[in-house]
């Protein structure tokens, strides 16, 4: 070896050896995990002191800004001892930034985490967020919400499983995947009335083919969108409680002859041209613009598209839910809430914090919210929503809600998921896989991550 | 009384440390501390959140054996062909033309040339994938040429699970043959005209001339511009980020969206920091194996 590499190595292993006289990467963080709730609570903030409350929150889009800054308005006005100090990213840039910031020193007191192993899980499991049990005693969340929204905000104390255990969580908001449809264009089919069951809803798709024009609009560039097109036929032909013992990990796998056929049934309606050629080629964000401008009939999609597409498309869009198999029956779709608001462990000021969760929860913050366009998780004790569109997105929520027809999204089933699934997807619809290879796919990292779990 | 020096004449003095020291110091903060940091955390499974465990070389093992992330670096190796060797040899074409001729404006074309080094990649992507889109302008060429009677070779490119990586190494192509032009047209500059018309009264045609005279006076630069490359290709974020996300599938999965991906989406940061070093490994054994071939540096 020439002298310089061999003092390199020499150098490199000393250096290694130094390093390696620190300690494993994380254990510095010498707080140990709160994982028990403050057993005294609080609840009047009046007399808390001057105090600086620090929230992080990704409701940046127009009326969820709105409606934030008002709550938080009205916030420091109820209590003028409370100093909020907001800082606002997208999601995607929030979800980045967490990590980092809940396992620095001083966190922020309240922050918007998502549900699902990879976020809330990983940091419940690292016991950086509080549970919120003994404020729930207090303020009665548990009450106040139905016991579907309860559950995908609750995570036992281990992070390891989601469903049960504490809460950890409260949403602001409830969102569904459910599918618009251009009124116009159905007219001109000859079709008055939305589809009121699956076969027929299948029926039109076939006639809107046959009539020259596309069904479905749908982009699937970015590998996550069909994720929510196949678990819609999924909730319609496994059911809601295969599904969601499926998503919780208490039996059934990827590969069950129910799971499959809903495989089959999304790549029969690729090769009979139900939805836009090439989907793996068109973005995501594009396909409710393609719809707005009159691509497609239908357009299977979350309520989060329902402001952009009534700007676009004024009356003439519609919002149904998946149509049951008999008429008149009880809808399935996927759906949830919002992203919830989390109360970080380090937090120095965890009842005031608990006083501002369940404020901007109250239930005339979902009057702000419905009055800002929004689709509020609980309904509006006063306020109506005004648009026809609003109110058939109100009218499938409080239906879904009522007959507990929710299904959670499939993406959080694994911190891997959105990617492993969304994947196998893209091959089924690009015919690169077979539905039963697709799914073996994803059975793959759901059995895996169930074992290391 | 003489003094009396360790070591002869010209040997280095060890106080020649204390002249890099605060170089030194800037360096191993930024750079070698961090670089030896990953290089442990990679020796742990880590979630980035809670206590890593002791995890030997199995995160390693995994970059190795996880057919994903084997594919990733293969397609990395698929990308240095149109980061580098394309931009370099088509960049090369040029520059050994433009060597024999005047061209009027030449200025003008080396700043077009030039100009996708300068924009921000962001743009890039963005620009590409329209271009690439389904109702693009490739689309539509190839449409137009259906419509002359060919076979339709129109996609969707960058959905398409054979065309996809070639389609972003295109864009990787168009990038940085710029850089390879500046760099050789900047070096051939520096060649005397004298060899040229030598070469010229010996009877050297256009080919032999470029061989004889143009090539070997390039050698540095060529080496400088494939090393720049090749990195760019190895460390290739931003624009799959963009344009894929990696899909579709994993058809365009490469080492650095994946140390991205692993650390923030799916919390796997000791597989993401031994990617990272086995980033920095090829990087490191490209820069050293292209200066001995290309320079022959030994």
């Amino acid at each position: 070896m020439p002298k310089l590499i061999r003092q390199g190595v020499v150098l490199g292993v000393a250096a290694l050896a130094a390093v390696t006289a620190a300690c494993a990467p994380g254990s510095g963080n010498d707080a140990a995990p709160a994982t028990k709730a403050p057993s005294a609570v609080n609840t009047d903030i009046a007399k808390a002191g001057n105090v600086t409350l620090t929230v992080w929150d990704q409701e940046i889009r127009g009326g969820q800004n709105e409606q934030m800054e008002q709550l938080n308005t009205a916030f420091q006005q109820k209590y003028p001892n409370v100093t909020i100090k907001r800082v606002a990213r997208s999601f995607p840039d929030l979800q980045k930034t967490l990590r980092l910031a809940l396992s620095g020193d001083s966190p922020p007191d309240v922050v918007e985490t998502n549900q699902g192993y990879a976020v809330m899980g990983a940091f419940v499991k690292a016991g950086m967020l509080l549970p919120l049990d003994s404020y729930d005693a207090a303020y009665g969340w548990r009450k106040r919400y139905p016991k579907g929204l309860i559950e995908t905000n609750s995570v036992s104390t281990d992070g390891r499983t989601l469903g049960t255990g504490s809460l950890y969580g409260v949403s602001l908001q409830g969102e569904i995947v459910g599918i618009y449809y251009n009124k116009d264009k159905l007219a001109k089919l000859g079709i008055q009335e939305p589809p009121t069951t699956w076969v027929e809803f299948e029926k039109v798709l076939f006639i809107a083919k046959d009539a020259g024009e596309l069904p479905i609009a749908f982009g699937n560039l970015d590998k996550f969108p069909a994720i929510h097109n196949f678990g819609v036929i999924q909730d319609q032909i496994a059911g809601k409680d295969a599904v969601r013992d499926l998503f919780f990990g208490r039996g059934g796998t990827w590969t069950d002859a129910a799971n499959v056929q809903a495989a089959q049934k999304l790549l029969y309606w690729v090769k009979q041209g139900y939805l836009t050629k090439n989907p793996n080629a068109v973005k995501y964000d594009d396909s409710p613009v393609n719809f707005g401008k009159g691509e497609g009939v239908f357009l299977i999609g979350g309520t989060w598209f329902a402001v952009d597409l009534e700007k676009t498309m004024g009356d003439k869009v519609g919002f149904m839910l998946p149509p049951p198999a008999q008429a008149g029956g009880a809808s399935v779709t996927m759906g949830g809430q919002s992203l919830p608001f989390s109360i970080t462990s380090k937090s120095k000021h965890p009842d005031v914090a608990a006083a501002y969760v369940n404020f901007i929860t109250s239930p005339e913050s979902m009057d702000i919210a419905t009055e800002k366009g929004l689709l509020p998780a609980l309904k509006p004790p006063s306020k109506q929503p005004e648009s026809a569109l609003q109110k058939e997105i109100f009218a499938a929520w409080d239906a879904v809600s009522r007959s507990d027809g929710l299904t959670p999204y499939l993406d959080n089933a694994t911190p891997t998921f959105p990617d492993t699934l969304g994947g196998a997807l893209q091959e089924l619809v690009g015919g690169k896989a077979t539905p039963q290879e697709a799914l073996e796919k994803a059975q793959k990292d759901y059995a895996d991550f169930l074992q290391k779990k | 009384m003489t003094r009396t020096r360790r070591g002869g004449p010209g040997e280095p003095r060890r106080i020649g440390w204390l002249y890099i020291l605060p170089a030194l110091v800037i360096y191993a903060a930024f750079l070698l501390w961090p670089l030896l940091h990953g290089a442990w955390i990679s020796l742990f499974h880590w979630d980035g959140l809670g206590t890593g465990t002791w995890a030997g070389l199995a995160n390693y093992r995994q970059a190795f054996t996880d057919p994903v992330l084997r594919g990733a670096f293969l397609h990395a190796l698929v990308l240095v062909i149109f980061y580098a060797v394309l931009p370099c040899c088509i960049a090369f074409v040029l520059v050994a033309a433009m060597s024999r001729t005047k061209i009027r404006g030449l200025t003008f074309f080396r700043t077009v040339m030039f100009l996708p080094q300068v924009v921000a990649m962001v743009a890039v992507a963005v620009g590409w994938q329209w271009v690439y889109s389904e109702n693009g302008p490739v689309n539509g060429f190839l449409r137009f040429l259906h419509g002359l009677g060919l076979p339709d070779w129109s996609r969707g490119w960058l959905g398409d699970f054979t065309f996809a990586l070639p389609a972003v190494g295109l864009v990787g192509t168009w990038v940085e043959i710029g850089l390879a032009m500046v760099l050789f047209a900047a070096g051939v500059q520096k060649i005397p005209r004298e060899l040229y018309e030598a070469a010229r009264v010996d009877g050297a045609g256009p080919l032999r001339e470029f061989f004889a005279v143009t090539l070997p006076a390039l050698r540095r630069e060529l080496s400088v511009a494939f090393t720049l490359t090749t990195i760019a290709a190895l460390r290739n974020f931003d624009l799959i980020y963009l344009t894929t996300s990696g899909g579709p599938g994993d058809a365009t999965k490469v080492p650095a969206y994946e140390v991205y991906n692993r650390t923030f989406n799916t919390g796997e940061v000791g597989l993401a920091c031994a990617i990272g070093v086995m980033i920095a490994v090829l990087a490191f054994a490209v820069t050293v194996g292209v200066g001995r071939l290309v320079e022959g540096r030994s």
